[in-house]
């Protein structure tokens, strides 16, 4: 095997595991704080997808640019599923719940096809023609570009949640939700800035990525599953699991694409999966499973 | 009960006589997706344990049985039962690990999702199985091959796949299995420590439910003629089979056929109707309103609210 293909490999893996890392992270966020698993995570991610695209086209705005806008429409949406929905079935059994959000899933994602239409669409941005190259290997400046600002905003959203009051507060009602209530936290106002902070991290991450994956609406199935299996390796609620998990994951799948065929790198997620559900299903960073 | 039982049964025979071929071909579907719901009842109904990957069940029983009457000219008659236990035996493998090793809840749906994934993205990648292109049966119309050249034949076949697990459901829910199962369902840790066992028990239906819906997939295979990965392994034909017990009322002798009665028409009804437009996925749409609204708004489903409003005036 050619080391060149290898290193290749694992740089563009490593970069387009920002986005993977942003995404999970949104998702774990959502799960941490309120134990609901957001089925529809991959299809809300397809959204900022389009949206990013409907801003290049309409609009002319680039979308590293037109991600911010994205996040904000995300934040709403994931406001209104929640407010609208998630409230009232927080404390029913798990599986009332998966059925729920598969229901909101279905709900997006043909909205989606209705919409766009099934066809594959792609955003262009002048960023992403460009190279570099260090050595024998090439850098998509757009991957690049993806990657930095995928972490300044994880980076962003770790700073929330550690020095302001409402991103203490939303810690404190995943640590212990009943202690949070007794200390006096607003558990409603806290669960729907969850809901919200992780649609909109899934949105920015879809509108980050629009211009270097091609997308059509049935994508968001196949980005729920990474981002579960993303979550469930890094440990579910683990931001940094979350993190480490997303850049793990496009390291791996990228190596599977390498060394069996692109099209098979997601048995090398999957995999992956079985194995860590089976031998270690609280995640490489998460404390229990259940 | 049983009288009307035995008159909508009566009924079901002699539509075909009376209704046109469009409505027999909407009748298969809904009485083939019953079946299927009906298989899936046993495990994610009756014992609770959410499977979204019975989608697996019926590729691996569909391939069996193509690739079983194209390479060796078994009949899919037998074929079928080769399916089956394949299935099963997937089944058996899947169960295993999941309840051995405790996973519950959302872990154990992506568990099952994960496999059935395994299986679509195997399916695409090996061209001794057709590959990305899928397999093809050709049409012969021959009844030993599986192929009928009136639509009726499918209509009888499918209709004896609903009524056949619709019995097995009933006598299993009047039988100590069905007990232990909704026992499970309900408080396993109770379950448990009354002296049932419960990995056991889990996985006789995880078994049972994954072998009747590997039979289902030769009835795919061989009346669609055509056997695509993404369609046949994916996670909607899953969704398709678990929205209408979900419906109808998971865990009930009737859920299942009543949710088919429901869903497929409306589908059948918003695809005509929005695909026309250009709409594709409407229906779709309609299906994730409906989940949603039944998750909200009959969390048992259609059936047992069906039965309290009938109590409610006698």
């Amino acid at each position: 095997m050619d080391p060149t293909l290898i290193g290749q490999g694992l740089l563009s893996g490593f970069l387009f595991g920002g986005v993977y890392s942003l995404m999970a992270v949104g998702l774990t966020l959502i799960f941490g704080v309120m134990r609901v698993v957001n089925f529809a995570h991959g299809d809300m991610m397809v959204w900022g997808m389009y949206l990013a695209w409907m801003l290049s086209v309409r609009a002319g705005i680039d979308p590293y640019v037109g991600f911010v806008v994205c996040a904000v429409a995300l934040f709403l949406l994931g406001l209104v599923v929640q407010r609208g929905l998630v409230e009232r079935i927080v404390d029913a059994p798990h599986e009332m719940q998966i059925l729920l959000m598969l229901g909101v899933a279905l709900v997006l994602e043909n909205a989606a096809l209705v919409t766009f239409g099934p066809d594959p669409a792609r955003v262009r941005s002048p960023l992403s023609q460009a190279t570099v190259w260090l050595g024998p290997i090439f850098v998509d400046l757009a991957r690049l570009l993806t990657f930095g600002l995928a972490m300044a905003l994880t980076g962003a959203l770790w700073l929330f949640l550690a020095r302001t009051d409402l991103g203490r507060s939303m810690r404190a009602a995943a640590d212990n939700p009943y202690g949070a209530r007794v200390i006096g936290t607003d558990v409603r106002k806290v669960y729907g800035a969850a809901f919200g902070v992780g649609a909109a991290c899934v949105g920015a991450a879809g509108a980050l990525v629009s211009p270097i994956l091609p997308f059509q609406p049935t994508s968001g199935l196949g980005l729920s599953v990474t981002s579960f299996n993303i979550v469930i390796i890094g440990g579910m609620g683990s931001l940094p699991g979350a993190f480490v998990g997303g850049i793990l994951v496009s390291v791996a799948e990228s190596m599977g694409a390498v060394f069996l065929s692109p099209s098979m790198k997601e048995l090398v997620s999957f995999g992956l999966l079985i194995a860590i559900l089976l031998f270690r299903p609280a995640g490489l960073f998460g404390k229990t499973a259940g | 009960m049983r009288l009307l039982a035995l008159l909508a049964v009566a009924v079901l025979v002699a539509l075909p006589f009376v209704v046109g071929s469009y409505v027999v071909t909407v009748l298969i579907f809904i009485f083939f997706y019953a079946y299927l719901g009906q298989a899936w009842n046993i495990v994610g109904g009756y014992a609770g344990q959410l499977s979204a990957g019975h989608a697996a069940f019926v590729g691996i029983g569909g391939y069996a049985a193509a690739l079983l009457s194209a390479h060796a000219g078994l009949s899919p008659w037998i074929g079928m039962w080769i399916g089956g236990a394949l299935a099963a035996l997937l089944g058996a493998v899947i169960g295993y690990l999941g309840f051995r090793f405790g996973l519950r809840g959302f872990y154990f749906v992506l568990l099952t999702v994960a496999f059935a994934e395994i299986c679509r993205v195997v399916a695409l990648n090996v061209d001794a199985v057709g590959g990305a292109l899928g397999l093809y049966i050709t049409f012969t119309g021959n009844p030993r091959q599986f192929q009928f050249q009136d639509n009726r034949a499918y209509y009888y076949v499918a209709l004896v796949l609903m009524l056949a697990s619709t019995a097995l459901v009933r006598s299993i829910e009047r039988h100590r299995f069905g007990a232990y199962l909704t026992a499970i369902r309900q408080d396993e840790g109770a379950c448990e420590a009354l002296g049932v066992d419960t990995l056991r028990v889990k996985m006789q239906a995880m078994i049972l439910s994954s072998f009747l819906t590997g039979v289902g997939g030769t009835f795919y295979a061989f009346y669609l003629f055509s056997l695509q990965p993404n369609a046949v392994f994916g996670i909607p034909l899953s969704v398709e089979i678990i929205i209408r017990p979900i419906v109808g009322g998971a865990g009930t002798v009737m859920g299942p056929i009543l949710g088919s009665f429901i869903l497929s028409p409306l589908a059948e009804i918003s695809r005509t109707y929005f695909a026309q437009g250009g709409w594709n996925g409407a229906h779709l749409i309609v299906y994730g309103l409906l989940l949603i609204a039944v998750v909200l708004f009959l969390p048992q489903g259609a059936y047992p609210a069906l039965l309290r409003l009938a109590r409610r005036r006698p």
